[in-house]
């Protein structure tokens, strides 16, 4: 019995999607590298596909693309055929389909989130090989690995937007201390009924983890503001 | 198992695929014939290399009215041959004749999904258990990836092989009741939870009898760790384990 599954190479970027009380949160980093070198320190890794479902991408920056550019396309014509906004179950078929017919030559792992009249608020995680798990949150991507523990304790359910919405930014803020492959910033994308939500945490508004610092200009402002003046009688 | 053969006659331009390794995986399955059918039990576990990543997975699915399929292996590919399977009832429903797929004529039709896509180098990463029970005739045969097919009064995939066999081979009888069959069930399976390292805490019987299929919840195993030999092994031999 052949036990050596060759386990995935680890993917650059940490990606998150999380259900709510009224819809989902998605969240992700923002480092594309290429080898050693950080090409892109602002990427936006949450992809739209309709007004209503995005996707969070990790792994081949070239194979995410390519796979919701596809699905984004039948997905407006999906859309135009059925006269109203296509769901997230349907959204995240399209994805397996690609991702399962193609699972030699593609390496990426996807998060589909949104929202739609009929189920609500959806996450449907889309790991390498094409199995498609519908979950209450998912985590994807490199940074991922350093988070199971934390989903662990930290994940309940029916959070308040706020709640969920801090989770998601600790969570990926953690990750990208731990893991060289995410970094950058902190984009969220809220999805419910009312519509869709962007935010954007850089680096310096996010709280500081274990044996990290304090950011300074510079060294000067710490050697003039240290060394209390003489006391004067 | 390997399926890594170089070939080099422009297979990208032909389209063709080989399958060379998994990477969403299950577990064992194991099943018994018992008095009134077959049981089946599996955990709800769907392991990422040795991440236990997906623990809510189940991985054994009514088919039709007669069958059970429980998956070890690639779960994608367990997604897409439940699709295949769907067609197959489906079609078998819009005849509108009568007749319905029974056990037996689902695991051929697996059979031979299975055999064709090996003899191509591209298998479906699987292996399959299908139990079942038709004009009350209960069956139960499994399914491998490279296409070995049989039948037998009780079945196990993966791990199970290896520790839930020799189990069910000393302590199956015919017309076992479906208590005496559940606990037998829970006996490998904890042992497997014990053992396999890929096993998860979570597990669900499935019942298929004449009436149809039930699925019981998800639910946990109590384990035992109290024996005198656990409590300080080294004692006698520092550095032992």
């Amino acid at each position: 019995m052949d036990l050596n599954l060759d386990a995935p190479h680890s993917m650059g970027t940490t990606i998150i999607g999380v259900t709510y009380n009224g819809g989902v949160v998605l969240g992700a980093d923002s480092r594309t590298s290429t080898g050693m070198y950080v090409a892109n320190r602002a990427s936006d890794k949450i992809t739209q596909l309709t007004d209503n479902v995005y996707v969070c991408r990790s792994g081949s920056a070239a194979d995410s693309q390519v796979v919701s550019d596809y699905v984004r396309y039948f997905l407006h014509q999906h859309t135009i055929q059925l006269g109203q906004p296509a769901t997230v179950k349907v959204s995240a078929n399209l994805i397996r389909m690609l991702a399962y017919n193609n699972k030699n030559m593609l390496q990426t792992g996807l998060i589909v989130g949104g929202w739609d009249k009929y189920e609500g608020g959806k996450i449907y995680g889309i790991p390498l090989g094409g199995t498609v798990v519908e979950q209450p949150f998912a985590i994807e991507g490199s940074g991922s690995s350093y988070l199971y523990g934390f989903f662990d304790l930290a994940w309940k359910e029916n959070m308040t937007k706020e709640e969920a919405e801090q989770l998601v930014v600790k969570a990926v803020s953690l990750a990208i201390a731990r893991d060289g492959a995410s970094g950058g910033v902190v984009r969220t994308v809220i999805i419910n009924s009312e519509g869709v939500t962007r935010n954007f945490y850089p680096g310096d508004k996010l709280q500081l983890w274990h044996e990290e610092l304090e950011p300074q200009n510079s060294l000067l402002d710490i050697l003039n503001a240290a060394g209390p003046e003489p006391m004067a009688m | 198992m390997t399926f890594t053969i170089p070939i080099d006659n422009g297979d990208a331009l032909k389209n063709s695929q080989r399958t060379l390794y998994p990477y969403v995986t299950g577990t064992s399955i194991v099943a018994i014939k018992y008095k009134d059918g077959v049981l089946m039990a599996s955990d709800m576990g769907g392991s990422y290399g040795s991440t236990l990543r997906y623990k809510n997975i189940e991985r054994v699915k009514a088919i039709g009215k007669h069958s059970l399929l429980g998956a070890s292996g690639e779960i994608s590919d367990f997604q897409e041959i439940l699709r295949y399977l769907d067609e197959l009832i489906l079609n078998d429903n819009m005849w509108d004749d009568g007749n319905s797929l029974g056990p037996k004529e689902v695991h051929n039709y697996l059979t031979r999904v299975m055999y064709n896509r090996r003899n191509k180098f591209n298998p479906l990463w699987n292996t399959l258990v299908l139990g079942g029970v038709k004009n009350g005739e209960s069956y139960l045969g499994m399914v491998s990836m490279i296409g070995v097919s049989f039948e037998d009064n009780h079945v196990a995939t993966g791990f199970g092989n290896h520790l839930a066999r020799p189990i069910l081979r000393d302590e199956w009888h015919a017309d076992l009741s479906f208590e005496d069959g559940v606990k037998l069930l829970e006996k490998c399976m904890r042992v497997l939870l014990y053992r396999d390292r890929s096993a998860i805490n979570k597990l669900q019987i499935a019942k298929i009898t004449e009436e149809g299929v039930t699925v019981s919840q998800p639910y946990s195993l109590k384990t035992f760790w109290e024996f005198q030999a656990f409590h300080n092994p080294t004692a006698g031999a520092q550095g032992s384990w």
